[in-house]
């Protein structure tokens, strides 16, 4: 088995444009999912039973249910219901969906590692809960956040190869339909593998950047001063404690 | 200890009244038929040992707790944040809201906001809560940071700032909001002894300048100077109510008496006995 230029040359224009498509569905669905996942993550917490249930329950009922199949439904089971969409348009929303119930968890977490001291700060000084939500919490727990958005922001583009299975003409299915022509499988499947490394690749630098750029400016550190006992007391305080 | 305000009449009305506050976590008493009052203008120093419920009447004051039965009047008005009978007898939020933004509280474990500036914890609120503009914001934060002693320090940011600092930049962020009372939860406990002294004596200050404080404490030292009244508490209840001259000399009651003792056996040699004594 030898790769031949010409070959390559040959299968270049159409595997670029699938790794385009992959690359559009996955920047579409991270984005959709990053707004869709806080959402959830805040419902999650919810001064309203209901709506905690109805978050916690989609949570559920994505995370325990294979990413293929929820492709599946929105794209063939979804037209019976009279919704007929687009393979385009039904990956992206599939991605964005599955992506954003893991989101939640990790946006919950994030905003319930703050401190509980930062909320009666904030609220001693007469802020909402919206407000306090908005300019103390959320900024701090982006912090802490984004390390975990940055593997799911690497993970999105593997991930985007199954909407393959809806026939988009993304960098996998391109592949596909190029190798069954062609029956050059090996040149073929190597090809698409070093283009989604390429994409793949770039994209975890691009969040080791954003991740080390976070960490150095201002991360809070143990204050100056505190002595080990308070903070001691202050963390038991934490975890007794609810929210006002 | 010339203080302008304390000269104020006793019939005006008081900033804070607690009246018959009864208080519970997971069915233990804390709060047993608490009544306090604060009348504008006065230092009330709050005293006694570790549990005894100060720090939780505290936080009923600004309502970051709800109380189980009594009232609490701010400026004459109840605030109403608790259950009673079994209903909830509640506020609306904006109403809580806007009594909390007229109440400074000052926190032992200073609860900076750590990815602000000294700068930005203080403009914080004014800015976005009252809807100060910025650049005048701006000059009251800086105003206030020379009133702390660290004007020098306005872009720095909590981690960057030695304890007895960040609670300069706590005080001066509570006092942007011009509260009507200011609330202390032994502002001075989680420091290193060498940084309590700055702290005390911005409080100092701020009690010769009249404001209005409620201040948990064990700086024994700083009650008798600076208090007008004294407080004594033990489990959950006051014992003891009044000038400090009164209550450390004479307490009416045997366990004041027992408490101002392990006080002063523990402190005597120590200049700041109240330092090791932490909630
Ligand atoms: N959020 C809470 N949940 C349960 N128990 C609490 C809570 N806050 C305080 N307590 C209890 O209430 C009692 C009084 O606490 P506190 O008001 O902090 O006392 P002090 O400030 O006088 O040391 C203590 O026994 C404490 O354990
Ligand atoms: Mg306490």
């Amino acid at each position: 088995m030898m790769f031949s230029l010409d070959d390559m040359i040959a299968f270049l224009p159409s595997l670029l444009q699938g790794a385009l498509i992959t690359i559009t569905v996955s920047l579409l669905a991270f984005a959709f999912a990053c707004v869709l996942g806080l959402v959830l993550g805040l419902l999650r917490m919810a001064r309203l039973l209901p709506l905690r249930m109805l978050a916690a329950a989609y949570i559920q009922f994505i995370r325990g249910t294979p990413l293929l199949l929820q492709l599946f439904f929105i794209y063939y089971v979804l037209p019976y219901a009279g919704v007929t969409l687009t393979p385009f348009a039904s990956g992206v929303i599939g991605l964005t969906m599955n992506y954003a119930a893991y989101m939640a968890e990790v946006f919950r977490s994030g905003i319930q590692a703050i401190a509980r001291g930062q909320w009666e700060a904030g609220f001693a000084v007469g802020m909402s809960r919206r407000l306090l939500m908005k300019r103390i919490v959320l900024p701090q727990a982006l912090r802490i956040i984004v390390p975990s958005l940055g593997n799911f922001f690497v993970s999105i583009f593997k991930d985007s190869a199954l909407v393959s299975v809806l026939t988009l003409r993304d960098l996998m299915f391109s592949g596909q339909l190029l190798a069954s022509a062609t029956f050059k499988h090996f040149e073929i499947f190597t090809m698409v593998a070093v283009i989604y490394f390429l994409i793949s690749y770039p994209a975890a630098k691009l969040v080791e950047y954003i991740e080390m750029r976070l960490d150095i400016t201002r991360r809070p550190r143990p204050a100056a001063g505190l002595r080990q006992d308070a903070t001691g007391q202050e963390a038991a305080a934490i975890r007794r404690g609810s929210l006002a | 200890m010339a203080r302008a305000m304390s000269m104020t009449p006793v019939s005006a009305t008081p900033i804070v009244h607690l009246d018959r506050i009864w208080k519970s976590f997971h069915g233990t008493a804390v709060l047993t038929d608490v009544s306090l009052t604060v009348p504008r203008g006065q230092v009330v120093c709050i005293i006694g040992p570790s549990g005894a419920g100060k720090s939780t009447l505290l936080r009923c004051v600004n309502h970051l707790e709800a109380i189980d039965h009594g009232t609490i009047f701010f400026e004459g008005v109840p605030v109403y944040r608790y259950l009673r009978g079994g209903k909830k007898v509640i506020d609306p939020d904006r109403r809580i809201e806007q009594v909390r933004a007229q109440i400074g509280m000052v926190f032992q474990s200073f609860n900076l906001f750590p990815h602000l500036t000294a700068l930005g914890n203080i403009t914080e609120a004014p800015v976005h809560v009252r809807g100060t503009p910025p650049a005048q914001a701006r000059d009251q934060a800086l105003a206030l940071l020379r009133k702390v002693g660290l004007e020098a320090r306005a872009s720095a940011y909590p981690h960057e700032l030695s304890g007895g600092q960040q609670q300069r930049v706590a005080i001066a962020r509570a006092l942007a909001m011009e509260p009507k009372l200011m609330l202390f939860d032994e502002a001075t406990s989680a420091l290193d002894p060498e940084l309590v002294g700055e702290v005390l004596r911005v409080m100092r200050q701020l009690a010769t300048e009249g404001t209005t404080m409620l201040v948990v404490t064990h700086e024994m030292g700083f009650a008798r100077d600076v208090a007008d009244r004294v407080v004594f508490m033990d489990h959950g209840a006051v014992v003891e109510d009044g000038p400090p001259e009164r209550v450390f000399t004479t307490p009416r009651s045997p366990r004041t008496r027992q408490f101002l003792q392990t006080i002063l056996n523990r402190g005597e040699a120590d200049p700041q006995p109240a330092v090791e004594y932490s909630a």
